[in-house]
């Protein structure tokens, strides 16, 4: 029964021209991360597909006697030397073209070829970024050079020493939280949830500078800890609504006869609300994990240079050092595989918890 | 017989105290004295940081229940809320607190200015471009999300490869601004015009195969900010169109049937029938599209660094704290972020009181 005539056929061409948007900036980083150092900086990614180019196949002399000021023939086209500086077509693929001034009496021999069937492709950038080593490598004008990797290895174990933890911690201290929102009484109870709802949209920057002071004062900055307890404290006020509206909403007979069976409100958390409330909360560790994963901010101020993660070393590699644009393609990508695959995997709890949660500040 | 119980159940609470503190500061010790993050210590601080939160609530449990029934009622939900409580309280609420006070002060936070703090994040002409900008950001970054993000729901809705799409639309959520950063700088490079060089940047590649020139796009006053735009514009849109694609999927059918009974075209239905009924939704998207052009510090940072006329106000609140050390000047900007978010935080407070979530 659908309308699936004109309109479909248009509106598929829409989507098809937006998806193609969308992708080609990735897929030209993934190709250009296995391209070859040299060719990075020399010609553009898409040059590694079959194309048709103009290639040079050899020179030409011109006869010294020909009279270069009148029209010359070679090959038998004859043009002024003005055509022939801008390069004649004699074939359908082979063009010709004078180079330099009057003198040179020289014409390249150019052929249209088809390329790109042997690119350059290898694994060198990949090795590269991981090795904490000396890597070597060459650049546009083929000289060696030789320094120190950037040992995104050691910046992968510390961006999974920050996020594991900073997302796990803030579920369970939330699921807490919301549990004794939901279903205990206590004074205070509605004035306090009515602070975590208007702390929602507080931006983080608000925090930073009074928090970095603390942090010094207790001469935790630069630790891991005091990552887990930054995104733990700026991620509460979503994790504690998110979670508060699902566990709000479980039945109330379950604790009821839970109760009447002697169950202390511990054992009924631990046993009935966690393995009830998996779905909201994964939907919310994906949601942490990818916004740890990504951050930026917290993770330049609150941890610097000592055990960067993966944001840190990128923006680092962008900002330092201008000449490593091969490894800021394998690095990259390397930073985006992770939480891609998180998020492919667990694409339907992601899209349920952003629809719950949809005014995070 | 019940007197001697509980001092034995005080006593194995009080070693169980003593055990977990030690455990908890063992392992901080450790983990410091672990210097160079190898695997080891990266496994060792995962298993420590979860696992003293699980300790904590654990004992803290186990000293609530000792209490006698009376106390443990009132006992109990400071256990389980009180950590959560105090967190917020240590990292949001205090902070905005002392943000606002030390926005008061000179960079030493000794010297008492008053507003003249104030006076410099509304005058100063870089927070005037900054002010400029975040508004170019929130109103062509919000446009250009929704706007999208809505056709590409409503053409995704009637399509086939409807799966598809929408992964390839959504898929840059999942990127971060960094790495996206990188992305979109292999897209706007520029190599100049010496001979011999080819254009690497597929702009440029697009540019010159359109007989154009290239340009240094990041440098071009005003279009640079656009440029900038066009890259959250990639990483948002998929967020706006999978809300967006849920809401129009829960249109009653019936009234979209209704609607076509009565002769009415496509785009008829879509602005008199569609648009009224997820009016709610749009609004929710937009505004938090909104917050988050106002916050956007990364992409200007890794792409501009706030130069050429590209600075928001959340890359000069970083500028002035971590560059030029102006404590209050920085606080005072983080201060002006704030007053920008109020009215949506009046907004979601209004609407919680309407949902009677606390009967």
């Amino acid at each position: 029964m659908e309308k699936r005539g004109r309109a479909g056929l248009l509106g598929n061409a829409i989507l098809i021209a937006i998806c193609l948007l969308w992708a080609v900036p990735a897929i030209g980083i993934l190709v250009t991360s296995f391209r070859d150092s040299r060719d990075i900086f020399s010609s553009g990614w898409w040059t590694v597909f079959p194309h048709r180019a103009w290639l040079k196949v050899g020179e030409v002399r011109v006869d010294p006697a020909v009279d270069v000021d009148g029209p010359i023939t070679v090959e038998g086209r004859t043009a002024s030397f003005e055509q022939w500086r801008e390069g004649v077509r004699v074939a359908a693929d082979r063009k010709l073209q004078w180079y330099g001034n009057k003198r040179t009496r020289t014409l390249i021999v150019q052929e249209l070829r088809w390329r790109g069937f042997s690119a350059r492709l290898n694994l060198d950038n990949y090795q590269g970024v991981l090795s904490g080593g000396r890597v070597s490598f060459r650049n546009a004008g083929g000289d060696t050079i030789t320094r120190l990797g950037n040992n995104f290895s050691d910046a992968v174990l510390n961006s999974i020493a920050v996020a594991v933890p900073s997302t796990l911690i803030p579920i369970l201290i939330a699921a807490f939280a919301a549990y004794a929102f939901a279903w205990m009484e206590f004074p205070g109870r509605k004035t306090l949830f009515v602070i975590v709802v208007a702390l929602l949209v507080v931006p983080l920057q608000i925090a930073l500078i009074p928090v970095l002071r603390d942090f010094m004062k207790l001469r935790l900055n630069g630790t891991f800890l005091a990552m887990w307890l930054a995104h733990t404290g700026f991620g509460l006020p979503l994790a504690v609504y998110l979670l508060f509206n699902y566990i709000s909403e479980l039945p109330r007979d379950i604790f009821e006869s839970a109760f009447i069976d002697g169950a202390t409100p511990f054992s009924m958390f631990v046993r009935l609300v966690l393995p009830l409330s998996v779905p909201a909360l994964a939907s919310f560790a994906i949601f942490q994990f990818l916004w740890v994963w990504n951050d930026y901010l917290v993770a330049l101020i609150f941890l610097g240079d000592k055990h960067r993660v993966l944001t840190s070393s990128l923006a680092a590699m962008v900002g330092e050092k201008g000449q490593d644009w091969h490894y800021l393609t394998s690095g990259a990508f390397l930073s985006m595989l992770l939480p891609l695959a998180v998020f492919f995997a667990l694409q339907r709890y992601f899209v349920r918890g952003l629809m719950a949660g949809s005014v995070k500040g | 017989m019940e007197k001697p119980r509980r001092g034995l159940a005080v006593l194995g609470f009080s070693l169980l105290l003593l055990l977990s503190a030690a455990v908890l500061y063992g392992g901080f010790a450790l983990l410091r004295s672990l210097s160079g993050s190898k695997i080891p210590a990266a496994l060792l601080a995962v298993v420590w940081g979860i696992g003293s939160v699980v300790l904590l609530y654990y004992v803290l449990n186990r000293g609530a229940e000792m209490l006698p029934r009376r106390a443990r009622r009132y006992l109990l939900p400071l256990v389980f809320a009180g950590p959560a409580l105090a967190l917020l309280f240590w990292f949001l609420v205090l902070p905005t607190l002392r943000t606002l006070w030390l926005a008061f002060f000179d960079e030493t936070s000794t010297r008492f200015l008053f507003l003249r703090n104030f006076r410099f994040a509304f005058t100063d002409p870089i927070m005037l471009e900054g002010f400029r900008n975040n508004l170019l950001w929130m109103v062509f970054g919000t446009l250009f999300c929704v706007g999208l993000g809505l056709v590409i729901a409503v053409l995704a809705d009637r399509s086939r490869w409807e799966k598809l799409y929408k992964a390839v639309i959504f898929m840059p959520m999942a990127i971060s601004f960094v790495g996206a950063g990188v992305i979109w700088k292999f897209v706007y490079s520029y190599k100049g015009e010496a001979a011999g060089l080819q254009e690497i940047g597929l702009l440029n590649a697009v540019a010159v195969a359109l007989g154009g020139r290239a340009q240094p796009w990041l440098l071009l006053g005003g279009w640079n900010n656009l440029l900038l735009i066009a890259i959250m514009v990639w990483l948002q849109t998929g967020y706006a169109m999978v809300i967006l694609s849920s809401a129009i999927k829960a249109v009653p059918k019936e009234l979209l049937e209704a609607a076509r009974m009565d002769g009415a075209g496509e785009l008829r239905i879509f602005t008199g029938v569609t648009i009224p009924s997820i009016r709610g939704t749009l609004l929710t998207v937009t505004t938090t599209i909104v917050i988050f052009s106002l916050k956007l510090f990364d992409i200007v940072r890794v792409m501009t660094g706030g130069n050429w006329g590209t600075n928001v106000i959340a890359n000069e609140f970083y500028m002035q704290q971590f560059t030029y050390g102006q404590t209050g000047r920085a606080s005072a900007i983080a201060i002006v972020l704030l007053l920008a978010v109020i009215p949506v935080m009046v907004y979601n407070l209004r609407r919680f009181g309407e949902s009677r979530a606390f009967k």
